[in-house]
């Protein structure tokens, strides 16, 4: 038996390199053997990506995309399709779930420096997907058609509307109507089911693929391919399967433990993951009292709202908006520190760090909360801390003190 | 026949070739993208509207829908027309020179006829639909409120004829359709005024 399926592989990677890819990114691929807690939302990012696909395509079969069915056949799935509020509630709380994991995940490689050279390109392929999925999850959040969704749709749509010139035709473009209408949900849910979920795919390979390239960086930030054995194995290395693969499985068990909690306790945490006013249809001639975005989307809209409109036009702050998501790809080239890890970095980068992360969750608050006092002010003290963050970061990280970093990885 | 490469031929060949194929592309592009424009159905429902306005009771406001937009009729009291030009200092645009209106309606009253405002029921800020506040001193917005309309999305504050506040988020006034009177107490909303008389 063992013989013919030892003869079965040799049949295949005649025709196919299933053993050597197996060997360069599983069994033979070394990966620093001081991997922390931080090092779970990679692996966990990952199985959501495959969550959100299944669950989508599950819902995609009883879902319908046109303005007068789509809101009733949400509630169809809640009610009447076998398991169907199960599928639905994790692919809801899965989107959460899915920005949560990003954050952390980019938040580690700010802790570790896994933006720095070499790994520039593996960073920019992280923002794209970051930006993919802020697309992704926006064009999701239409499709229950509720009256949030529509009017969440209306603002963000509008936002193309401010640049001079281009504006009013490029939102008809984008809408393919004089508003948001049927046309333009059935072209959300193509892109939604379709276009971006492929790059999507795309891009967490060229992701993986880069991150093999240069291998991974660790909480010493220091490159373990240094320092390598006679075998030409780094000694600080060790094979991601069985020793990591059997370590994210530990940590996907606690993800879905926390997951579950939330799909069957608190599926719609609040308001914060499934908003009140996405309840009833949705109503072009009716705005919700207090329009917010979901959670995940708002530490954004509080920087926009944080621009006011000046020379007779609202530009400036979709322009800052964007310029807050597009100064992400920079960080590589930003930071000029000479030690990757925080472990070794000066009291400068620890402290702007932990108040860009402080800021940004408080920037979050702000989007949630309705354009009064004091979240304005509140909002413009987040935006400016946001931009001087990252466009100080080359001065302040150059002038920190830093700490010796090791020759090899400590445990 | 000679065996050395032509380098510089081959050069031209590729740039040719390249540039060839980009031609094809660009052009292979405009079907896919003209496609996103609105259709042909979607430009027929979005054709003009006729409202009878003749019933409206004097300081009422009549809410209809054109192109999945609301278009706000108000009936304007010779009062409320009266008290428009008294806070012209208040707002960002009076004259209106920075807003977007038929040139029919560039005036004081930002109207054809000043009785009756018709007006597009979408802030100028990020596309919410602003409410009625049209009491004087209204309780939320202030004793000095002289009636007008209200943002609730971000808070951007109108007067009677639409015309933006001082120091709110949306930047212009709200934006006038075309319109035309086709008599005295019908309106039809999405043609100009010229093109019927």
């Amino acid at each position: 038996m063992a013989g013919k399926l030892a003869a079965l592989g040799a049949w295949i990677d005649a025709r196919f390199p299933m053993t050597t890819l197996w060997k360069e990114h599983l069994s033979e691929y070394y990966a620093p053997k001081n991997f922390n807690f931080w090092y779970y939302f990679g692996s966990i990012a990952l199985f959501v990506l495959a969550l959100q696909i299944v669950t989508g395509i599950y819902l995609t079969m009883s879902y319908k995309p046109s303005a007068s069915e789509a809101f009733g056949s949400v509630e169809y799935i809640m009610r009447d399709v076998e398991w169907g509020w199960l599928i639905r509630y994790l692919h809801s709380t899965g989107a959460s779930a899915f920005f949560i994991v990003v954050y952390l995940h980019m938040f580690r490689a700010l802790l570790y420096g896994s933006h720095r050279r070499p790994r520039e390109l593996l960073w920019i392929f992280g923002v794209l997907i970051y930006l993919a999925l802020m697309a992704e999850a926006f064009m999701g959040y239409l499709l229950p058609w509720g009256n949030m969704s529509y009017w969440g749709a209306q603002v963000i749509v509008s936002l193309f509307g401010a640049f001079p010139l281009i504006g009013d035709s490029l939102v008809e473009w984008i809408r393919g109507d004089y508003f948001i209408s049927d046309i333009t949900l059935n072209r959300f849910f193509a892109l939604h089911v379709a276009a971006l979920p492929l790059v999507l795919i795309f891009l967490v390979i060229a992701h993986i693929l880069a991150l093999h390239e240069v291998g991974s960086n660790n909480p010493d930030g220091i490159e373990i391919k240094k320092n390598k054995g006679p075998d030409g194995i780094p000694l600080d290395g060790i094979p991601f399967h069985p020793y990591y693969t059997v370590k994210d499985i530990y940590g996907l068990g606690v993800f879905l433990l926390l997951l579950a909690a939330v799909v069957f306790f608190a599926p719609e945490m609040g308001g914060l993951f499934l908003e009140a006013a996405n309840f009833e249809p949705a109503n072009p001639l009716l705005t919700p009292e207090h329009i917010a975005p979901v959670w995940y989307f708002t530490p954004y809209y509080a920087i926009l709202r944080a621009v006011p409109a000046f020379a007779g036009t609202q530009v400036w702050g979709v322009l800052v908006m964007f310029a807050a998501i597009l100064l992400l790809f920079f960080v590589p080239w930003l930071d000029r520190a000479p030690v990757s890890s925080i472990r070794y970095r000066g009291p400068l980068y620890k402290i702007a760090l932990i108040l860009f992360a402080a800021s940004f969750i408080m920037l979050g608050y702000c989007g949630l909360m309705p354009a009064v006092q004091p979240f304005k002010a509140l909002s413009v003290i987040g935006t400016a801390y946001y931009f001087a963050f990252f466009l100080l970061m080359p001065w302040y990280t150059r002038i920190d003190s830093h700490r010796p970093e090791p020759l090899r990885v400590r445990l | 026949m000679s065996q050395e490469v032509d380098r510089g031929r081959r050069q031209l060949l590729t740039v040719a070739t390249t540039l060839t194929g980009a031609v094809g592309v660009a052009f292979a592009a405009v079907p896919f993208l003209a496609s996103w424009k609105p259709s042909a159905r979607a430009k027929a429902l979005g054709a003009p509207v006729e409202i009878d306005v003749g019933k409206l009771e004097p300081g009422a406001m009549l809410k209809i829908e054109w192109r999945g937009k609301p278009v706000f009729v108000v009936r304007r009291t010779p009062g409320m027309i009266e008290k428009l030009a008294a806070i012209d200092g208040l707002l960002a645009d009076p004259g209106s020179e920075r807003s977007r209106q038929p040139d029919y309606a560039k005036n004081q009253t930002r109207a054809v006829n000043p009785e009756y405002f018709v007006v597009l029921g979408v802030c100028t800020h990020l596309g919410c639909v602003p409410m009625s506040r049209f009491d004087p001193g209204d309780a939320e917005l202030g004793a000095d409120w002289p009636g007008g309309f209200y943002c609730p999305c971000h808070g951007s504050k109108f007067d009677l004829s639409g015309r933006v506040y001082k120091g709110v988020p949306a930047p212009t006034n709200l934006e006038v359709p075309p319109y035309t009177f086709v008599d005295t107490g019908h309106v039809v909303i999405g043609v100009d005024q010229e093109r019927i008389a």
